[in-house]
Parts: C-alpha cells; structure tokens; sequence
C-alpha cells in the first residue's frame, strides 16, 4: 500500500519504542516524503523492567537514559517535533479522564493533523496503551464529522486478528528498513534482547523480527456517529 | 548497583532509622506477563513518595534477601531484592533483578522527595 501525502501526522504514543516498534517505517516514509510529523510521547517510560543482570540502570536512572534513546530515535525516524508529555509510564489511565483527552484536543487544535497514529483502544494490551488510545478516540469524536483526522490505530492484544479481522492499513516498510532497525536500536535499554545477533535465533522469531522489520499495519478506526 | 553485600546494606539501612524518610515500594510482573500467558495473573503494587519513620531496618537471608523496616506503627517489606546502590544523592536504591534483568521488586529509601 503506497502512502498518501497528508497535511501533519500527530503520532501519540505512551512509551518511547512504542513508536519504532509499530511505526518507526512508516514514520520515516512520511519524513521522506517532506510530510511534517509530530511525536507526542506522554512518558519516559519510567517504571520500564529491563535494567539488565548486571544492571545498566536503576530505577531511578532510567528515565535520563530513555529520554535520551528517545531524541536518538527521532532522528532515526525524522522526526523534529519531539514532544515528551510529562506523564509518569503505568499511571496514565489513572490521570482525569477530561484531562487527558484535552491534552490530545489541544495538541490537534495546533498542529491540524491529516492523520493521527496512536493505540486502538481495547487491543492495545498495556493500560497505559488503552487509556492513551482512549483518550485520543474521544478527542476526536467530540471534533465535527467533516473535520477529523483520520486514525491508523495500533492493535495487538491476542484477540486482535479475531474481532477486527485483518488490518486495512499495511504498509511495506522494507525500503526503510535499515532506519527502522536503527530506531529499534536507539531504544537500546528496551530492545538489546532483539537486536541482538541473529545466529541464536529461532526460526519462529526471525519470521516475528522480520514482519516487524518489513511491515507495518494499523486499522483506520470509525466512529458509528 | 551491585549484588547485594549484606554488611554493607545493612550499614546504609541504619543510617535511614530514626528519620524522615521518603520511600519507593513496587512490585511488578510487568504489564504484558498476562498477554504472553493468558492464565497469568498479573498483580502488582506500587508507592512513591510516602514519608516514613523506621526504628528498625533489617536485611536477611541468602539473596535473594529481604528487607524489612519497622515502625511504630507498622511495617513495610520487600522480598528478592538482589542489588543495591548508594546513589550520589545519598538514596538508597535496592531491587530485586530476575535471572533475564528485569526488575520484579524495588525498595528505595531518601531523605529527600524522589521525582515525580
């Protein structure tokens, strides 16, 4: 599926690597093609579990090391609008409800996105996923019909493939695959476990590191008003 | 951090009691541990922030250890914490890491607030 221009796409994500894992190619492809992208990412990733054996971080020290791998991926992707929302990983669907979707009006009110990619919401697995995509799919209910961006959403629980059937959107991203590879890589504290060298690996997880290497699928989300 | 040496962090653990002391508790199987197995029950806790007063701080057993702080009123524990770190603002930083890296449990006790 070839990429259409768009005006701006927001992408909003609540960890760093949840954008390079889902969307680090097509992001990039969009870059290529001169259209702006903004990368709103609500936390560091703070409470993050992987600080290695012997450790390379502490609880306390992770969030400097991700906020830089984060700048680091961005620039792998492109992108030069980088903004890092504050929020504390693992308490986002504990923040106000309103608050959270104003911060997601407020962020489309200035940039005008063609397009936003975030979570789906009730696929996305993580709660700090959910009430990200939640938030993001009311902000745009609430905007008139006729003016909404359109909305790749990411979806990945278990049950994805059953109740959605098989993602509309599907990029091949293989062309910027070495870009892509180089923002997994940049979130180094979370993905040192898969860009590791290949020869230890499975069958099973080259076939899984190569579909996330070379493609790229979201849903295009709809609203029943 | 490093494994724990139990003299050591008993050492540090002293130098909290008696004080105001703000703590970090968390305990996690991490947030995907019921997607990679649906009969996984995940559970967890968490505290940041909370000031305590400790009388008494004790690390025990073989690691992975156990540190118990008790105060006038009641208790708080952690179990398999395995490394620890004095940072260089003076906070005592203890965690439990399982046998791949990733933190199952945290302790963590500072005179001052940690952030946010």
């Amino acid at each position: 599926m070839t990429l259409q221009p768009e005006r701006h796409v927001l992408v909003i994500f609540p960890h760093p690597d949840d954008e390079a894992f889902s969307s680090a190619g097509t992001i990039r492809l969009y870059r290529n093609m001169g259209v702006p992208v903004t990368y709103a990412c609500l936390t560091l990733g703070e409470m993050g579990r992987n600080l290695g054996n012997p450790p390379f971080a502490t609880r306390e020290s992770l969030p400097e090391i991700r906020r830089k791998e984060l700048i680091a991926a961005c620039e792998a992707m492109g992108i030069e609008d980088l903004r890092m929302m504050g929020l504390r990983d693992k308490t986002v669907e504990f923040e106000d409800d309103e608050k959270m979707v104003n911060l997601v009006t407020d962020l489309i009110s200035e940039l005008n996105p063609s397009l936003i990619i975030t979570f789906y919401p009730g696929f996305a697995v993580h709660p700090d996923h959910e009430a990200t995509g939640r938030a993001v799919m009311e902000a745009v209910r609430r905007i008139p019909k006729e003016a909404r961006p359109r909305i790749y959403a990411v979806g990945f629980a278990n049950n994805t493939m059953a109740k959605l059937g098989v993602p509309t959107i599907v990029h091949d991203v293989s062309s910027v695959r070495k870009e892509k590879e180089a923002a997994l890589r940049a979130h180094s504290s979370q993905t040192g476990w898969m860009m590791q060298e290949t020869k230890h690996r499975t069958e099973e997880e080259t076939t899984k590191l190569d579909s996330w290497f070379n493609v790229e699928s979201y849903y295009l989300y709809s609203f029943e008003d | 951090m490093k494994e724990i040496n139990v003299n050591e962090l008993q050492t540090l653990l002293n130098s909290f009691a008696n004080k105001d002391v703000f703590i970090h508790l968390e305990t996690t199987n991490g947030s995907y541990a019921s997607h990679y197995d649906e009969k996984f029950f995940n559970a967890g806790a968490f505290i940041r922030n909370v000031k305590i007063r400790y009388e008494l701080g004790k690390v025990v057993g073989e690691s992975p250890h156990r540190v118990g702080l008790k105060m006038e009123h009641g208790w708080v524990y952690a179990q398999g914490i395995t490394h620890y770190q004095s940072d260089e603002q003076g906070r005592l930083l203890m965690a439990g890491l399982d046998y791949t890296g990733k933190l199952a449990v945290a302790l963590e006790i500072s005179e001052t607030p940690f952030s946010y």
